[in-house]
């Protein structure tokens, strides 16, 4: 039996075309993820500082970065505020802890930033 | 794609649209090949578009020009192995390997009646994964040499004897159906 097999493959192996709610799921998601990283900084841990925006912002914008990684680093900073609430000494120490922990979790998640 | 770098999140946003636009099918492919059915191809192609995106500044600063589509390929063949990687610990959820494309196919009509595409689609399943990646990257993506080469690693020689084996192999597989019996 001899058969063309460079000819089968291209045959067999033929394009797939993908689901048209694919690209609307991605589209979603992607707007997702970049307004709850956008909402979880907004909203974080203001109640706990009087008055952060002031020396809060600038890492705020430096996050909001508009990746989807930024969530994740929103997510783990909020999820670790009680520890800090309890290891710091005073408002300010805990801004400042807070504020190391943004730094930390955005080299973890995002290594390339 | 643009080739200069963008320096807003605008132009960003828009390379990524274009970027999307002209490989989701490529990814999608080589997702559905690799995995063997549509969901897992559906949040494969999920996945590696996420990534993309995240790492997309870089890619486009370190890609200088090149096209971007190795690199696509690149993410989603790494994913694709973490995704067998996952799926060896959770033996409750494993897939099927031998058959796994061909039932597929015979499922959604793809090679309907085709007993020779079949054989064909076995024995790419019976390939090492190297070889097999390089064979659904040159056929069904259509990608050249060196777009196989950069995605896989390799120089463009070894990507080029890779294939030649893959093929080589292959013919050896489905000529010989009494050794292995995979071809009728």
């Amino acid at each position: 039996m001899t058969v063309n097999v460079e000819a089968l493959l291209r045959e067999a192996l033929a394009p797939v075309e993908p689901p048209v709610r694919l690209g609307e799921q991605l589209e979603t998601k992607l707007a997702s993820l970049t307004e709850l990283a956008q909402e979880e900084l907004d909203g974080w841990e203001l109640a706990a500082m009087r008055d952060p925006r002031n020396w809060v912002r600038p890492v705020i914008a430096a996050s909001v970065a508009a990746t989807a990684g930024t969530a994740l680093v929103a997510l783990r900073v909020r999820g670790s505020h009680r520890n800090r609430v309890h290891e710091s000494a005073n408002l300010l120490d805990l801004a400042e802890r807070t504020l190391q922990d943004i730094a930390e979790e955005t080299r973890r998640v995002l290594p390339d930033r | 794609m643009a080739t200069d770098t963008p320096t807003s999140k605008a132009e960003l946003d828009a390379s990524f649209s274009e970027l999307y636009k002209a490989h989701l099918r490529d990814v999608y492919s080589y997702s559905f090949y690799r995995v063997g059915n549509h969901h897992d191809a559906e949040d494969l192609t999920e996945q590696t578009f996420l990534q993309a995106y995240r790492h997309l500044e870089r890619a486009l600063r370190e890609a200088d020009g090149r096209p971007l589509r190795p690199w696509l390929i690149r993410i989603a063949h790494n994913l694709a192995a973490n995704f067998y990687r996952d799926r060896s610990r959770k033996p409750e959820s494993a897939i099927e390997d031998a058959g796994m494309i061909s039932a597929l196919h015979t499922t959604e009509s793809l090679v309907e009646g085709r007993e020779e595409l079949r054989a064909i689609l076995d024995g790419v399943q019976q390939l090492p994964d190297d070889r097999r990646e390089a064979l659904i990257m040159r056929f069904a993506l259509g990608m050249d040499n060196r777009e196989i080469a950069r995605a896989l690693g390799r120089t463009d020689g070894a990507t080029k004897v890779l294939l030649h084996r893959a093929i080589r192999q292959l013919e050896g597989i489905i000529e010989e159906p009494s050794s292995n019996g995979v071809a009728k």
